[in-house]
Formats: C-alpha cells, sequence, structure tokens
C-alpha cells in the first residue's frame, strides 16, 4: 500500500471548489495566522522558525531560521523580503500550484515572514512565462490590501508592509538569489561573488535581504500556526515538515505529491504512488533532485554511515525522501524535482540535452563555466550526431572538473554535476556509443530522438 | 516614439512601485512588448529616457534575457519545451510535427506570418510534459500523436482573429 500524502500546503489547492479568491482562502481559515502574528514579538516568531528546524526549498536546503539570524539588524538600512518563485530548476513545478491555486496561502506565509524580519517591502520574484501566474497574485495582493492585510497599518496594528510582484523574463540564473537580486535592481542577471555579497547583508540595494523560496515561504504560517516544535515533529530530524515533489520523465503517473520527509523511499515514490514505469519497461536512472543533481543509477549500491552513526546499504529504491537521504547516495534533494529515465534512454542523449540547457542558461561571467558549458554541449552534440570518440567520456569528465568550483555561484557545480555522475556511472554507454558510429551505426541518433512510442 | 496614453499610465503607475526607478526596467520591457511585439532601437531609447538610464542599460537587458526580442514575430507565438522531462516523453518529435503542420522552421516564422516557432527551456510544468506554450496559454500533454490536434487549433485560431 501506497504510503498516504500529508498535504498541508496543498490541502486545500485541489478541492473541489475551491478557488483563489480572498473570500475562499478565508473561509478556509485564511489570514488568521497574520492576525495571531501581529499581536506577538517578531523575535518570537523568528525562534518558532528556528525551532521547526524548516530547511529550504530552493535547492540548497540551508535552514531558513539560521539565514533570518544572519541578517544584518544593526545596519539601519531598510530590510527586504523576497520570495524565489523564478522555479527554473528542469523538472520543478510545485511553486505554480500553490501561486496559481492558493496564492493568498504565499501572501499569508510572506507577510508574516516580513513581520518577523520587520522588513517595509516585499518583492515576489516570477518567472517571465507565468504571465497569469503574475496576474493571480497581482489580483491576490490587491485583495489582500483592500483586506487589510497588508499595505498600511495591516489590520490596524503600526506595522506597515507592501508588496510587488516582479516578473523575470526567461532565463534560469534569475533563480540563483543574487542573480535574482541584480535582475530586481534592473540589472543584468549576474550573480554576486559570496562573501561579501551574502544576501543577508548585502542584497537587495545593498541592503540586508531574505530570500526564500516559495514552498519555504508557506510553511511560515504552518510554523505558527501548530508551533515550532509541533512542526519538527513532522518528518525526521534535521528533515522536518512535509516536502511537495515533482515527478516526471518515465513514470506512469507524474505529477506533484506532497509527503512528509522520509515517510516514503524513491522506490515507494516510484512504483507505488506513480505506477511505476510504463509499458512494463524497467527503472535506470534517476535524478533525484532537478537537473543540477547527481544523477543515481537503478543497480548502483549505495553505502555508508548516517550522521547519527547508523551504516546504510541501499538501492536507489531504499533511498528516503527526504533531504539527507539522497545527500548520503552522493546526490542531492535540491528541489524535489525527480526526473525518472527508464531502459530505453540513451544516456548520451538525456546528457546532451541537459548539456544544451545549461551552455544557453550561463550568465557569462567566469570563464570556466561559460566555455565549460558550451564545450560540454559541443561535445556531447557531436556525439549524438555521428561524431562520438571512445576518448570523449574522459574528455567530459576533464572539462566538467575544470568547472566545478572554479566560479562565482553555484551554477557552475549545478553544469558540472550531471556531468562527472553520467560519465563516472555510464561510461560504457558513451564508449559504446563511440564503437557502435566506428562499426557503421554512424548517426544513431540524432538529438532528441527521445520517444515512448 | 509615441505609446499609446493607457500603457503610459500603466508605467507610471508601476515605477514608484520600487525604490529605485531602475528596478522597473525589466517590468516596462515587458509592458512595451506586449504592446508592440518586440523592442526596438526606439522602445530602448524611450525606456531609457523614462527611467534616467543610458540605452546601454535598457539594451543589455534585451540581449540578454531570452522572453525579449529585437525583431517582430509571427501572429501566434508557440514556444515547445525542449528540457530534459519533455524531451523523455516527445518534445522533439512534436516540436518536428508542429513544424510540418504549421509550415513553420524551428526558430523561424511561417511564410504566411501566423506562426512562430521556438524551443525554449523548462517551463515548469515537467508532469504534464510535453509542453507547448502557445503566446500566454499552456498546451499540456502534446505528444507527436497529439500534436497534430493543436495545430488545427492554432490554424483555426489565427483564422477566426
Ligand atoms: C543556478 C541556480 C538556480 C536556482 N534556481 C532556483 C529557483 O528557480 N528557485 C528557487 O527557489 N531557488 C533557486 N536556487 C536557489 C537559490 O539560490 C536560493 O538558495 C533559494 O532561493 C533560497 O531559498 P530557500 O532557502 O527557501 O530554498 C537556484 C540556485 C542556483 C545556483
Ligand atoms: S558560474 Fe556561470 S552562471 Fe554563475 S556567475 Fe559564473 S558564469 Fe555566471
Ligand atoms: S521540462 Fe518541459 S516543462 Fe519542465
Amino acid at each position: 500500500m501506497a504510503v498516504a500524502e500529508k498535504r498541508i500546503l496543498l490541502k486545500y489547492a485541489d478541492e473541489p471548489g475551491y478557488t483563489p479568491d480572498i473570500e475562499c482562502y478565508k473561509k478556509h481559515g485564511g489570514y488568521q495566522m497574520l492576525e495571531k502574528t501581529l499581536k506577538m514579538k517578531p523575535e518570537d516568531i523568528s525562534a518558532e522558525i528556528m525551532t521547526s528546524g524548516v530547511r529550504g526549498r530552493g535547492g540548497a536546503g540551508f535552514p531558513m531560521g539560521m539565514k533570518m539570524k544572519f541578517l544584518d539588524r544593526k545596519s539601519g538600512k531598510p530590510i527586504y523580503l523576497v520570495c524565489n518563485a523564478d522555479e527554473s530548476e528542469p523538472g520543478t513545478f510545485k511553486d505554480r500550484q500553490i501561486m496559481y491555486k492558493d496564492p493568498h496561502q504565499l501572501i499569508e506565509g510572506m507577510m508574516i515572514t516580513a513581520y518577523a524580519i520587520n522588513a517595509k517591502l516585499a518583492f515576489i520574484y516570477i518567472r517571465g512565462e507565468m504571465q497569469e501566474g503574475a496576474r493571480i497574485l497581482e489580483n491576490a495582493i490587491k485583495e489582500a490590501r483592500e483586506g487589510g492585510y497588508l499595505g498600511d497599518k495591516i489590520l490596524d496594528s503600526d506595522y506597515s508592509c507592501d508588496m510587488v510582484v516582479h516578473r523575470g523574463a526567461g532565463a534560469y540564473i534569475c533563480g540563483e538569489e543574487t542573480g535574482l537580486l541584480e535582475s530586481l535592481e534592473g540589472k543584468r542577471p549576474n550573480p554576486r561573488i559570496k562573501p561579501p555579497f551574502f544576501p543577508a547583508v548585502l542584497g537587495l540595494y545593498q541592503c540586508p535581504t531574505l530570500v526564500n523560496n516559495v514552498e519555504t515561504l508557506c510553511n511560515v504560517k504552518h510554523i505558527v500556526e501548530m508551533g515550532g516544535e509541533e512542526y519538527a515533529k513532522i518528518g525526521r530530524p534535521n528533515n522536518t515538515g512535509t516536502r511537495i515533489w515533482s515527478v516526471s520523465g518515465h513514470v506512469n503517473k507524474p505529477g506533484y505529491f506532497e509527503f512528509e520527509c522520509g515517510a516514503l523511499t524513491y522506490g515507494e515514490l516510484i512504483y507505488d504512488v506513480c505506477g511505476g514505469i510504463p509499458n512494463g519497461r524497467k527503472l535506470k536512472a534517476v535524478i533525484p533532485g532537478g537537473s543540477s543533481a547527481k544523477v543515481l543509477r537503478a543497480d548502483e549500491r549505495f553505502k555508508g554511515k548516517l550522521k547519527d552513526g547508523t551504516e546504510f546499504d541501499w538501492s536507489i529504491e531504499d533511498i528516503p525522501l527526504d533531504f539527507d537521504g539522497p545527500m548520503a547516495a552522493g546526490s542531492m534533494s535540491g528541489s524535489g524535482a525527480v526526473i525518472v529515465m527508464d531502459d530505453t534512454t540513451d544516456m548520451v542523449e538525456a546528457m546532451a540535452n541537459i548539456n544544451a540547457f545549461y551552455a544557453h542558461e550561463s550568465c557569462g561571467q567566469c570563464t570556466p563555466c561559460r566555455e565549460g558549458a558550451l564545450w560540454l554541449k559541443k561535445v556531447t552534440t557531436r556525439m549524438v550526431n555521428g561524431g562520438a570518440r571512445e576518448e570523449d567520456a574522459d574528455l567530459l569528465k576533464s572539462i566538467a572538473d575544470q568547472i566545478e568550483g572554479r566560479t562565482i555561484c553555484a551554477f557552475g557545480e549545478a553544469a558540472a554535476w550531471p556531468v562527472q555522475s553520467f560519465v563516472a556511472k555510464f561510461k560504457d554507454e558513451f564508449i559504446e556509443k563511440a564503437r557502435a558510429q566506428a562499426n557503421g551505426a554512424g548517426k544513431n541518433g540524432k538529438m532528441g530522438a527521445f520517444t515512448l512510442a | 516614439m509615441e505609446l499609446k496614453t493607457e500603457l503610459v499610465e500603466e508605467i507610471d503607475a508601476l515605477i514608484p512601485k520600487y525604490p529605485e526607478k531602475r528596478s522597473a526596467v525589466l517590468m516596462l520591457l515587458h509592458k512595451v512588448q506586449e504592446d508592440q511585439g518586440y523592442i526596438s532601437p526606439e522602445a530602448v531609447q524611450w525606456i531609457a529616457e523614462k527611467l534616467e538610464l543610458q540605452p546601454i542599460n535598457v539594451q543589455e537587458l534585451v540581449t540578454f534575457y531570452p522572453m525579449l526580442r529585437q525583431e517582430p514575430i509571427g501572429k501566434v507565438h508557440v514556444k515547445v519545451c525542449r528540457t530534459l522531462p519533455c524531451a523523455l516523453n516527445g518534445a522533439y518529435a512534436t516540436c518536428e510535427k508542429l513544424q510540418s503542420e504549421l509550415n513553420c522552421k524551428l526558430g523561424g516564422t511561417s511564410p504566411d506570418g501566423n506562426f512562430t516557432i521556438e524551443f525554449v527551456e523548462c517551463i515548469a510544468s515537467c508532469g504534464t510534459g510535453p509542453v507547448v506554450h502557445v503566446d500566454e496559454t499552456m498546451h499540456e500533454n502534446i505528444r507527436p500523436e497529439n500534436a497534430t490536434e493543436l495545430a488545427d487549433q492554432l490554424k483555426a485560431q489565427v483564422k477566426s482573429s
């Protein structure tokens, strides 16, 4: 029996008759938590968030409470709150569900957070392609302002904070928080170097800024509602709360699912929740946390020791679906995007597809990333177009190794990790591609021959 | 360059939302492109003056962001997601089908000026891929098998407009 979903953030989103307007939200208890928090001390809210242990849902999994603590409150400069709604990590489609179906939940989570950090202005940076999402949010903000839930003297308190929806324009790098801030300042989204430009100290307009993902900020409302300690009981130590997983690729029932962290494994997610692999095919590989995460191979064993000392010996199917599980297996849960590949998948083609993405999206500021990502793409494109060489596997690895750790932002790793892992785990296929072509297979595939037929 | 009065009003309302004028530039570019179809050199100049920037500060955004363009396109903008999850489910074949059905080459505009087809990177709807974003509407599960249906729908849409 499949483990049941535990829908906290998505509790109402897909309920028949649930609409994104404020009336509906209030009928379902909306804005009561904001009302409650405005009577609390801001530092008590921060303390609840710290106690909850909630980790960022955007990619890095950094504890939100810690980030709030790092905010420079002594500078005398205004503090800003920025919601990262760029949702651009390939495979991820969870924030969309909340913004389109339950926008007020995000606004309430943001207003509570803004009050806790004493921000007077909050931004939602939404990816440019979500025109409709931006309109839904704009409208929800208007409703919330009319209802007194944001703007001047919120709910007749002394606290005022406004909210602005800002649209990106199709660049993945705007998801990286400092690139996002540059974009929000009206500049090219070239990420900033950390240190010194940690958003908590030198963020938007060089002021202290808290940047969090949509899902993370929605959690704040529920943390306040149940208390940090109760919240921390959901999930597992260091992996608290629920997470929304986006499953795509070769599964019978792809989709988004909210589960208590660690309540099930990747195997249960793929086979029980998503109905397994179509057409009786077999699992070949899984990317456990968005295309930047290292690929896992179906017949691989993952062995080691967890932080608490327990030894583990897992296959993909045994990896706990949480933050630490995929990390222990040498990859990461990233944005919670699980991309499944069956045994018909040509790994060189999959690699070529991923490399094309990173070559297109590099901001171009750092030479190893700009040139490296481009060369990775050139090599794999040549391979799928009939020009594969046996030494390409090593060439790819050497290019990727020269990017990792040598760039301004983590995009460099995001581009290098897939290559390092694909080549290490499927090297035989990369070499076989060259041999087959030498033996007359010629152009034995072309970019995007992917089909399910 | 003359912009419609309502558009200028919208723009004037947008700018003061930001602590610094320059922040509004991307939103202004969206507004102008939605109205005019693309960003002309005159539009760059106009926006720069409006926000007290150098034209290069605006131009360098137009050349950076994939959604901004310097040339007009067809009446209907067809964007096919080509990133891995969509590709695993046939996005490339879907794209080929759409190209032949709409008589339009990838990256170009059909001779009748009706369609422009482009590949785009993941648009956050991977669970229902392949996805095709047409103007502002998301079409989901567009497998090669049912791409013709979508093409017919788009052709009818152009005819009735
Ligand atoms: C290349 C790159 C792309 C990213 N894209 C996103 C994104 O689309 N959405 C997101 O929330 N975080 C993204 N992140 C992570 C952000 O930099 C940042 O860590 C996050 O917004 C912090 O919020 P959280 O702590 O709530 O996760 C990206 C990071 C990198 C390096
Ligand atoms: S690593 Fe790549 S994306 Fe990040 S700043 Fe450098 S060039 Fe830009
Ligand atoms: S890969 Fe196509 S929408 Fe994400």
